[in-house]
């Protein structure tokens, strides 16, 4: 049963023999150890690499693209944002409250590598169905996670998504979402320069924790609970005042100008931020593995070069430049240690003591640029086309309407009552709403610009279930939308692509589908991709999930005056819909719901009048046109109405919705808006300038909900359906 | 003359900036000060913002009461000056013994961040004073230890010498009598769960809590 050193570390045989042609001999423990750490799915993109590169990334206002820790855009008066998305759904599917809490610590890392604040964070959550006490444990565990480390680190979190799915069973899925703000001319990139200048490394002891993390457990597939148990101790622990005494410390040390190239430790630890600051910058490092403060005594090298340990950046600073340093560190009780020096020559040496013997020596770059890449092979499902002909709308019509539409009805305020969402006092839409409103504040001076940023985390796992291509496009497109709602125009995307079990040739379609499908989208929108991650393995007890690629956009708001008219509207509004789509049912939260049904084919989307219906909404908001807006989306027109009437405790009386398809499906490019009577004509004109539909389907008014001809319900039935869908974990 | 506000840091604050931001919006001047500081300066006013002052370890406060400031903070308070404690400040105020009773954790034992209605029950504090007794006000809560506890004779203590600053409209944490902020016997010590700097902007829903603050800086 003595299974090779390199297959126990995720390595396959093939890519063994590369290691040992890249070093001209068999590598030893240690090297073989980072080599596997680097070349994992998690660190290397192996799989999905070939894909990403048909994104389109370029516009005047991006900064830095792809590639980086994070994104960074222009957003004008001298203010620069970084963004960036990530996933953590194998830890938190292990350790819900750890896991969820050190992908907070990650993203916000990420960012501050940056020279950025953090200012935002968001969470994009999946979980199984709610009534399985598992994944209520995971979903819980996660949310105190994230309310744990991120309120005490002190960012706060504004916005996200909380997603119930069956296809989440065993697999939760947790992408964070972090935005930055920096001056424009501060931008720090993780690089190493300058033969002799140091690598400190800041933050943390390193200690056993997490080792093999991006081996282990990111780029494996889980199977029974008693294996989940043993991973355990690959997960990491966070401490957020450690990680907000290391953002000011760091943040200090960029303002001071004592920085040369600065690189976050996360997955991969200690090898993954040296190697790759050196084969950036071009140069090459030596490592004094017996000058890292640790955690414990007797730990291998090679567990220190792998270690995960939360909390620890690495700096490259100038020698003439460390007392300084030194101090900065002390004042914030930052522990910062010289680790190592930069070199000539590309090699990545580890030693014992700086100048003691070479433990293990590698060409820095090969652990990036010689990773493997994969063409992995792909087709669609077997029964594909026979899916396709299987539209929802052939399913038996709902017995009782109403009942289905309460169904659909959840109230998530249980999640983000337990996060600090106004913290730094930018958080004029907050959660709950179709995107989030963030005051733009200059990062130096205070300075209030009188413009916003807009921001929305949005995945819709249906949709590409139905139709990877089509169903990513349409997300992207749902997010444009809810920019448009708060009055914003998109500026930039970051991406994170959850999918399945990538040696399966249908994850792998999926996948390029859904590429593909973003793209295109992007394209046709002019929106770039700067930035994303890929969660491949997601699967448990060989069920793959959903294909679930979530989106973040950025988007900015060109004269912030007044608090976009979100989703109350009041007694006495006239309701109307903007945009016009089919009834296909194909997709829909309620197909999912009656039948499990995700098969047929999606609505169609147009992007020009898509376009045209985004401008128009945007520009409504701006000019304090609409008392609410809300996108259809999930649950269709349905679903919008009853939350409108819902939060608004305000009901509506309504007509022109003839069947449950025109209720509950879910075609993109409509939006349900309130307004107040004397302002309709102007409403109306401007939808006929821009060609957009506009329908008149009713009245905010009253204690009932009421649909001529198709449902009548009281408030008090919406209500109680709205607090109680989630009630033991609304409580408290 | 100009209010100097002196915002004190300890490491895990965050509400500093957005106190200073608040203060300076209304014609004050706010300006941080280290929790290492032996000395106050020249300020007229201190703040203890909120946030998680030395990770919260050990117990909310605990820690902070022991940072070099807080000797020169109750030097201060002692002499009258202006002190206020928002959130965790108030609860280092309690640990410091500046003011009495403890901050507990929540009823629901979960973190709650949302807006609560207070009603202004004293005016005999430096924050209330500009106020009338009854006052309506909306002023956002973030915390996950705010319910107040304290002995029954210390409750009477407050009740007697009108030292209850604000209660809740609709008790969110299970804090005794409904208590959201209380004084010392002279006023000038003031803490408070609610976060007067995050209702101080009209993009943010309600302006109520620059009203606490402009008392802060109004002068005696």
């Amino acid at each position: 049963m003595n299974e090779p050193l390199h297959r126990s570390l995720g390595l396959t045989d093939e890519e063994a023999d590369a290691i040992q042609e890249i070093l001209n001999r068999p590598p030893n423990h240690l090297e073989l150890a980072m080599y596997a750490v680097m070349w994992s799915e998690h660190c290397s993109y192996k799989s999905s690499r070939l894909h990403l590169r048909r994104l389109p990334t370029e516009a005047p206002w991006v900064l830095v693209g792809p590639g980086e820790n994070a994104g960074v855009v222009d957003v004008g008066d001298g203010i620069a944002a970084a963004i960036r998305i990530e996933s953590h759904n194998h830890p938190s599917a292990i350790e819900p409250y750890q896991g969820a809490a050190t992908g907070v610590g990650g993203i916000l890392r990420d960012i501050f590598t940056m020279g950025a604040r953090p200012v935002a964070v968001m969470d994009s959550l999946r979980f199984g169905r709610p009534d399985e006490p598992r994944s209520r444990w995971i979903a819980e565990g996660v949310v105190s996670g994230i309310s744990g480390y991120g309120n005490a680190v002190g960012v706060p979190t504004v916005g996200g998504e909380t997603v119930f799915d069956e296809t989440y069973t065993g697999n939760p899925l947790v992408n964070v979402l972090c935005l930055g703000l920096m001056p424009a001319d501060r931008l720090v990139l993780g690089r190493a320069s300058g033969k002799g200048n140091l690598a400190v490394l800041l933050g943390s002891s390193t200690g056993r924790d997490g080792i093999g993390g991006v081996s282990v457990l990111a780029s494996a597939s889980f199977g029974d609970e008693e294996r989940e148990a043993e991973k355990r101790p690959s997960v990491q622990v966070g401490d957020p005042f450690e990680e907000k005494r290391l953002i000011e410390a760091c943040l200090a040390l960029l303002d001071a100008g004592l920085v040369l190239g600065i690189q976050d430790l996360g997955g991969a630890g200690l090898t993954c931020a040296t190697s790759e600051t050196a084969s950036r910058g071009g140069v090459g490092m030596d490592v004094d593995v017996a000058a890292v403060p640790r955690r414990e005594p007797g730990m291998e090298p090679f567990e220190v070069l792998t270690s995960e340990s939360q909390e620890r950046m690495l700096a490259i600073v100038a020698p003439d430049g460390l007392d300084e340093v030194l101090a900065i560190c002390d004042r914030w009780d930052v522990q910062a240690s010289v680790v190592g020096r930069v070199t000539e020559g590309g090699l990545l040496r580890v030693r014992d003591g700086i100048d003691g013997p070479v433990l293990g020596e590698l060409p820095a770059a090969s652990l990036h640029e010689d990773a493997p890449l994969y063409d992995r092979p792909r087709h669609p499902p077997a029964d594909w086309e026979e899916a396709r002909a299987d539209a929802a709308d052939h399913l038996p019509p709902p017995d009782d309407v109403a009942a289905d539409l309460l169904d659909l009805l959840s109230d998530p305020s249980w999640v983000y009552r337990q996060y600090d969402h106004m913290l730094f006092c930018n958080t004029v839409v907050g959660p709950g709403s179709d995107a989030t409103v963030l005051r733009l504040k200059h990062p130096s001076t205070g300075a209030d610009t009188g413009r916003g940023l807009a921001l929305t985390a949005d995945g819709n796992n249906r949709w590409c279930a139905v139709d990877p291509r089509a169903g990513t496009a349409m997300t992207v497109a749902e997010a444009v939308l809810n920019l448009a709602c708060v009055g914003a125009r998109p500026l930039a995307l970051v991406n994170c692509l959850n999918f399945g079990n990538p040696e399966h040739p249908e994850v792998m379609w999926q996948f390029s589908e859904a590429v593909d499908g973003m793209a295109e989208a992007c394209d046709a929108f002019g929106i770039p991709v700067v930035g994303g991650n890929v969660s491949l393995y997601n699967e448990s007890d060989g069920h793959n999930i959903d294909p679930t690629p979530v989106i973040g956009l950025l988007g900015v708001i060109d004269r912030l005056t007044r608090i976009p008219p979100g989703l109350v509207w009041g007694d006495g509004d006239r309701v109307i819909v903007l945009g016009s789509g089919g009834t296909e049912l194909s997709g829909s939260q309620w197909a999912a719901n009656t039948a499990g049904h995700k098969r047929g084919v999606l609505p169609a989307l147009d992007y020009d009048q898509h376009r045209r219906l985004a401008g128009l909404v945007a520009g409504l908001v701006a000019n304090g046109l609409l008392s609410a807006v809300h996108d259809v989306s999930s649950g269709g027109l349905g679903a919008a109405l009853a939350e409108m009437a819902a939060v608004s405790g305000v009901g509506f009386r309504g007509a022109r919705i003839h069947n449950h398809a025109e209720l509950f499906g879910e075609a993109p490019s409509r939006v349900v808006a309130a307004v107040d009577p004397e302002l309709l004509p102007e409403v109306e004109a401007a939808a006929a300038e821009t060609g957009v539909t506009i329908a008149r389907i009713g009245l905010a008014a009253g204690d009932r909900f009421s649909i001529k001809g198709l449902l009548d319900l009281d408030m008090s039935a919406i209500a109680e359906r709205w607090r109680s869908a989630m009630s033991d974990l609304n409580s408290g | 003359m100009t209010a100097k506000v002196g915002v004190v840091v300890f490491p895990g604050s965050n509400c500093e900036h957005d106190v200073v931001e608040a203060v300076d919006a209304i014609g004050g001047c706010g300006e941080l000060l280290w929790h290492k500081d032996i000395h106050l300066g020249d300020v007229d006013a201190v703040v203890l913002p909120g946030g998680f002052a030395h990770g919260d370890y050990l117990r909310t406060g605990a820690m902070a009461r022991f940072s070099p400031i807080m000797d020169a903070v109750a030097r201060f308070a002692r002499k009258g000056g202006p002190v206020v404690g928002i959130c965790n400040g108030f609860q280092i105020l309690t640990e410091a013994q500046l003011l009495p009773g403890a901050l507990y954790k929540n009823r629901g034992l979960k973190f709650l961040c949302q807006p609560a209605e207070l009603r202004v029950e004293s005016t005999d504090s430096v924050l209330t004073r500009g106020l009338a007794e009854g006052d309506q006000l909306n002023i956002p809560i973030n915390h996950f230890e705010g319910n107040y506890i304290c002995s029954e004779e210390t409750l009477a203590e407050l009740r007697d010498n009108n030292r209850i600053v604000l209660t809740y409209g609709e008790n969110p944490n299970g804090a005794t009598a409904d208590i959201a902020g209380i004084c010392n016997e002279s006023g000038n010590v003031v803490g408070l769960m609610p976060h007067p700097e995050r209702a101080a902007h009209p993009l943010l829903g309600s302006t109520d809590g620059a009203l606490l603050l402009e008392g802060l800086i109004s002068g005696g």
